[in-house]
């Protein structure tokens, strides 16, 4: 009976899954592009949650790794190495467009190395101080972002990548980057994406819920409840807190990958400091280490802002108040007095941890 | 005579200017239950911590189960053999009972990343086995009923209990509890007793730091008594007790034995 009802739900969330970008579509192209974009930090808050929720290290930089991706299948797949190193252009005459199952696996590797390095120096802090630390590793990889154009050109700087290669199955000639038809209907390139990455995400999903109910899972949360007693009990702190940092990252990274490919630009300003606290917040007002929760705090995170930026420009609050109040402005306010409510009224999260039963108290029974 | 379990010999801990700790040996057979016992600040948690690790002892030879152990990462020790409790209990508070014990498990169990994304056939396997024992240990220990319950929810002496059994899982070759006692009222102190008398008899050997003299006496084969860092008796509770260099640690000078 229980499981009729819990197949029912499964499969109408299924269709609803599969139907929502024709939907979506039919508003505009734009909208089914928010989601995309949705998803994608439904990938970086899974990820994150790693880190925050399971292990309990409050990372504050995690939008490095996604930068770290992101510029690995950038160079990986743009002709900016090509044309900014001769000898590299000289090799491949036809412009570097390494294939997907390469630089994609290489990106979330590279980023979950960075991970697992990133993590070795604040291996022995704690809470504030290790957030501390994490916000200074990830702005001093947006600064090298920002600043390896010279005296070798390497990232192009503020300039960004251009022309980066769209998601390409080259063996069956499928190109996410242009629209197709299926069974007549016209599929646009942002539509095929979003049906890529659900199934990235959906894949995630697995992944952390399988980490979550294991040895390793449960080890990490022990550490985050108790980093002593959990030595005690014979875990090795070290090697399980940089493979927290490691799986974190390399999400990140995956994450990183998908976004420049599907954007086919990147530039350092796609990975400041206020989108690593984004994703914190995901994390964190969604449901921190639960993953509906944090899935829900991404969805919402990503979506309102373009939602409320929607709902003023279809308003024209600006001429209606003659100017003094900006669209821009108003969004940024509402998103924050959204999450001071939130955090107020539901201290644990939107959609929290269920709560187990309280243990009636029996004294020495 | 029974294999030695635990021999620690010299031991000393320095902290600034304070000798915490100087020369202290300790020897546990298999099967027995050693208190260690002391007036406050005589050094028996300095001492506990040394031998499991958190502290790094300035000098001192440690064996355990007559392999050489070096005393510097808890973790090691806990695969060495040491399992402890700690005077202020230390569970996972939002785990439940049954997974605070299944951590326990982590040292004797082996599945990695693999395992777990796959879930491979061993990995399965193993889970069930860490499941199956981690409830029989609850069971041990007589809190079965709570096993879904998280840990926070559980009554003190239930918390002690269920700490007591995620030490156990670890299947050690010496119990350590610090001040297993501390805080209980005199019903859960008889229930505690019963449940460290059923170790016992289930072949652990056990180190006991306790205030508690009469859960001390009523319970252990040996007693060691520290004060001011230093081991001034050792021997049977019954001689302890009598002990003149006791009796002065506890009662002061100048109080005579009847």
């Amino acid at each position: 009976m229980k499981d009729n009802k819990k197949l029912i739900w499964f499969l109408a969330a299924a269709f609803l899954l599969l139907v929502l970008p024709s939907v979506a579509q039919y508003a505009g192209n734009f909208w089914v592009r928010i989601i995309d974009f949705a998803l994608l930090y439904v990938l970086l808050a899974l990820g994150l949650n790693i880190v925050v929720g399971y292990a309990g290290l409050l990372d504050l930089g995690y939008i490095a790794f996604y930068a770290v991706g992101a510029y690995t299948f950038g160079l990986l797949a743009s002709p900016h190495l090509t044309e900014a190193f001769p000898a590299i252009g000289a090799i491949f005459p036809n412009g570097l467009h390494t294939p997907i199952w390469v630089a994609i696996p290489l990106g979330a590797l590279l980023a979950g190395f960075a991970g697992a390095l990133l993590g070795a120096p604040t291996l022995k802090l704690r809470g504030d101080y290790l957030a501390i630390v994490t916000l200074g590793f990830g702005e001093i990889i947006r600064v090298f972002l920002n600043n390896l154009d010279a005296p070798v050109n390497i990232t192009n700087g503020p300039k960004g990548l251009l022309q980066i290669d769209s998601f390409k199955l080259p063996l069956v000639g499928f190109d996410f980057g242009r629209p197709g038809s299926l069974f007549g209907l016209e599929v646009s390139s942002v539509t095929k994406y979003y049906f890529l990455f659900l199934a990235v995400v959906v894949v995630s999903v697995l992944i952390c819920y399988r980490l979550e109910r294991s040895r390793i899972g449960r080890a990490w949360m022990a550490i985050r409840e108790d980093e002593v007693a959990a030595k005690a009990m014979g875990i090795n702190t070290r090697n399980l807190k940089l493979l927290a940092f490691g799986m974190g990252a390399t999400f990140g990274g995956v994450s990183g990958t998908l976004f420049a490919t599907f954007q086919n630009f990147i530039s350092p300003e796609s990975f400041a400091l206020n989108e690593s606290i984004m994703v914190v917040a995901m994390v964190v007002l969604g449901g921190i280490g639960h993953i509906p929760g944090v899935i829900l705090g991404a969805l919402l995170l990503a979506a309102l802002p373009e939602v409320l930026r929607w709902v003023s420009g279809e308003l024209d609050l600006q001429s209606i108040t003659g100017g003094r109040l900006d669209a821009a402005i108003l969004r940024q306010l509402l998103i924050a007095v959204a999450m001071i409510a939130i955090m107020l009224a539901r201290p644990r999260g939107l959609w929290p941890q269920p709560e187990h039963g309280k243990a009636a108290p029996t004294p020495a029974s | 005579m029974a294999d030695v379990v635990l021999n620690v010999t010299g031991a000393s801990k320095r902290f600034g200017g304070v000798q915490a700790l100087s020369d202290v040996g300790i020897t546990i057979r298999q099967g027995e239950v050693v208190g260690l016992i002391g007036p406050n600040g005589a050094g028996k948690t300095t001492f506990f911590n040394v031998i499991t690790g958190l502290y790094t002892p300035d000098s001192g030879t440690f064996e355990l189960g007559g392999k050489p152990y070096k005393p510097s990462a808890v973790h090691e020790v806990a695969k060495a053999g040491i399992a402890r409790t700690f005077q202020n209990i230390r569970l996972f508070p939002e785990m439940t009972a049954l997974e605070n014990v299944m951590v326990g498990r982590h040292l004797r169990t082996h599945s990695g990343l693999f395992g777990a994304v796959f879930r491979t056939r061993g990995f399965n396997d193993e889970e069930r086995a860490i499941a199956d024992r981690a409830r029989e240990l609850l069971e041990y220990v007589g809190i079965a009923r709570y096993a879904e319950f998280k840990a926070r929810t559980l009554s003190y002496g239930d918390q002690r209990r269920l700490e007591i059994a995620r030490a156990l899982a670890t299947e050690p070759k010496l119990m350590a509890l610090d001040e297993p006692a501390a805080g209980m009222n005199a019903t859960e102190k008889v229930v505690l007793r019963e449940l460290i008398d059923r170790i016992r008899k289930d072949g652990r050997t056990i180190l006991l730091i306790e205030h508690d003299v009469k859960l001390v006496m009523g319970l252990c084969d040996r007693v060691t008594v520290l004060d001011y860092g230093k081991p001034i008796a050792e021997g049977s509770p019954y001689d302890v007790q009598r002990n003149e260099k006791v009796i002065e640690a506890y009662l002061g000078a100048g109080h005579k034995a009847h």
